[in-house]
């Protein structure tokens, strides 16, 4: 009688010690494939972090930054294909708003509201946040677009099948299918120009300084010294993507 | 000019509102409309075979294999539209041997192949094996080899064997249901896990997929039946049509309640993305949602289903019913999947304006290209019947 009892409690501590030891694991295999749960972190403690910073009332819609990106970083020249935009936004007396980016802003704007219809009116550059928790990267079904150890999310071309999800995935309409290489394409902060200590195109010749790009993790650098000193916001904070791109002055109109 | 930067302006030229400039070429088309179809289908036809032979529905006895082999004919067709779709065929390969493991995607190369190689198969093959046998001694020529092949040489048709060969194939049958389920709730789940699209965006995306492929299965082989019927001379039994047109009752009343409730879900808590969406239903989707998919696909198959269940006379006129109810479920389905795919891409992410989708006729993306993958299996569908025709199978003595 003992005996059993000892053998029963035995099999139960087996048990659970099992259903314990199996949960534990499969928990451990989720957290390491990142099946269900899906960010990036810094990794190399001595590489920088990088973050965005675009200050809208800086911004005065030259479309330079447009411009030198699609020179710097070979976009077809086609209205259809940017890595790197300008919105104007224009809101209007009636509370209606009125956005516009013809060719991506490249060649300029004209405000088409007459004047004494304007409530206000400013120009938003756009370009891939870095998320992340990018869903662009989270979606891809080859890892063919995947995060540098800057946090500069990137594409291998020689990879992508170009299934375009990661495209659907954007919710900030950053990507597109490049036309001549077939492949998924954005914005790589010109992660070629960053490996020489040279800043990405579209920021060295903004005339007016709206751009900037700095280490998140240096709490010296002039990107954290603006963000302490400034209100910012991110695109889409309900989406959660964890967006690197941070927005001086943003206006609740933009999306 | 380069015909897809023509094609772009004059998709440009149509667009409304303010769209981000990158989102005025659509990215997935008519393919991709096709490709959930398919798969639907697949997983449809098979839960209904899956209802005579777990459920032991008797009356449906006719339909079985019918089933199976319309649900193997879409589903070796059923990754052609993806793989024509990308940009980059030729390395389709690369999502089977380097799978991304968050990616939704990445997962469909596995799935597909367990549903194909272990579910459908499997149990196509056990079922067939002792006819098969029996075939490989009665032809003579190139078929007695053929039959011989299919057989994988396992030729013992003893009893105790023969047994074991429906044992199995219960087996597979009931694991087979929750990987039909897996199969098309998954596909859902690659719309409905895109956090940037609130179109597709719900937890309910695979639940209404999957019910809406059990609707599209279900009216399939409804249809193939009557088709093969038809042509073999052969009366259709009213009684398996009023079976399966039950079925097909119940299942769209889910259906339609489920999508019911993401619409209602939608209205009622008219989050930023309700004004855009709200301008999307009623004026791009108009046609395709509420008159193709709402009236057209359901509700008049509803009223016509409810009807039928009471109806008794005139026997032909019902049939020729059940004719139109499996054609018009099926427009609907389509139209469905149309909505969701091509509905979806239609509005800006920005929520402030729309693009404009103009499939094409030709090209690998091109209406024909579609048609020719949709008409596809219909062609395999009648090959496999000719040469595993259920009509001639050995008839088993001690059916469990």
């Amino acid at each position: 009688m003992g005996n059993e009892k000892i053998k029963t409690s035995r099999r139960k501590f087996l048990k659970s010690a099992g259903t314990l030891a199996g949960v534990t694991i499969a928990f451990q295999w989720l957290k390491s494939s990142q099946v269900l749960l899906f960010a990036t972190e810094p990794k190399d403690e001595n590489l920088p972090w990088y973050g965005i910073v675009i200050d809208i009332e800086k911004c005065i819609g030259c479309g330079s930054c447009a411009r030198s990106c699609k020179e710097e970083n070979d976009v077809p020249e086609e209205p259809f294909f940017f890595r790197n935009w300008v919105e104007q936004y224009t809101v209007k007396n009636d509370g209606s708003v009125d956005i516009v980016s013809p060719n991506g802003g490249i060649d300029g704007f004209v405000q088409r509201v007459p004047d004494e219809d304007i409530f206000k009116s400013f120009f938003v550059p756009k370009m891939c946040n870095h998320c992340a928790k990018s869903p662009c990267i989270q979606v891809c079904p080859v890892g063919a677009t995947y995060d540098s150890p800057e946090g500069v999310v990137l594409i291998d071309e020689k990879y992508c099948i170009g299934c375009r999800y990661c495209v659907q995935a954007c919710p900030y309409g950053c990507r597109f299918i490049h036309p001549v290489k077939k492949v998924a394409n954005k914005c790589t902060l010109c992660y070629h120009r960053l490996k020489k200590n040279l800043a990405p195109a579209c920021m060295e010749v903004c005339p007016t300084g709206a751009r900037m790009y700095g280490n998140l993790r240096d709490k010296n650098s002039d990107l954290v010294k603006f963000l302490k000193e400034h209100t910012t916001q991110v695109l889409r904070p309900n989406l959660n993507t964890g967006a690197k791109l941070y927005y001086n002055a943003l206006s609740s109109e933009v999306r | 000019m380069d015909p897809h930067y023509q094609h772009l302006y004059n998709i440009l030229a149509h667009s409304q509102g303010y769209i981000f400039p990158n989102e005025i070429d659509l990215q997935w088309g008519i393919l991709i409309v096709v490709y959930p179809f398919i798969t639907g289908l697949v997983a449809g036809a098979f839960i209904l075979a899956s209802l005579e032979r777990v459920f032991k529905v008797k009356i449906l006895k006719p339909t079985y294999q019918i089933a199976l082999l319309t649900a193997l004919s879409f589903l070796l067709v059923a990754t052609m539209p993806l793989i024509s779709h990308l940009s980059q065929p030729q390395r389709a390969y690369e999502i089977m041997i380097t799978p991304h493991s968050s990616s939704a995607m990445a997962i469909f190369g596995f799935v597909y192949l367990w549903y194909l190689m272990v579910v459908l198969l499997l149990e196509i093959w056990f079922d067939y094996r002792h006819s098969m046998v029996v075939w490989s001694n009665e032809k003579t020529g190139v078929m007695k080899w053929v039959y011989k092949i299919l057989t994988l040489g396992v030729s013992d048709i003893s009893p105790r064997t023969l047994k074991w060969d429906r044992k199995l194939g219960y087996i597979i049958t009931v694991v087979g249901i929750p990987s039909a389920f897996i199969l098309h709730g998954y596909v859902g789940f690659i719309f409905g896990s895109i956090k940037a699209n609130p179109w597709w965006s719900t937890p309910l995306m695979p639940i209404i997929f999957l019910f809406s492929a059990m609707v599209s299965g279900i009216s399939m082989v409804m249809l193939i039946y009557m088709i093969i019927s038809y042509f073999r001379k052969k009366t259709i039994e009213l009684n398996v049509l009023d079976s399966i047109g039950k079925f097909l009752f119940f299942v769209l009343i889910l259906d339609f309640t489920l999508e019911g409730l993401d619409q209602i879900q939608r209205i009622y808590e008219a989050e930023e993305s309700f004004e855009i969406i709200k301008l999307l239903v009623s004026s791009k989707l108009y046609l395709t949602l509420f008159v193709s998919q709402g009236l057209i696909g359901t509700i008049i198959p509803l009223i016509t289903l409810a009807f039928l269940q009471f109806y008794k006379h005139q026997i032909k006129l019902k049939k020729t019913m059940y004719f139109i109810i499996g054609i018009l479920v099926l427009i609907g389905v389509y139209s469905m999947r149309w909505n969701v795919v091509i509905g979806g891409q239609l509005f800006s992410k920005s929520f402030s304006g729309f693009t404009s989708f103009k499939v094409g006729l030709i090209g690998l993306d091109g209406t024909l290209m579609a048609a020719f993958w949709l008409l596809l299996p219909f062609g395999i569908l009648a090959f496999l019947l000719w040469l595993l025709p259920p009509w001639k199978m050995v008839e088993e003595d001690s059916e469990e």
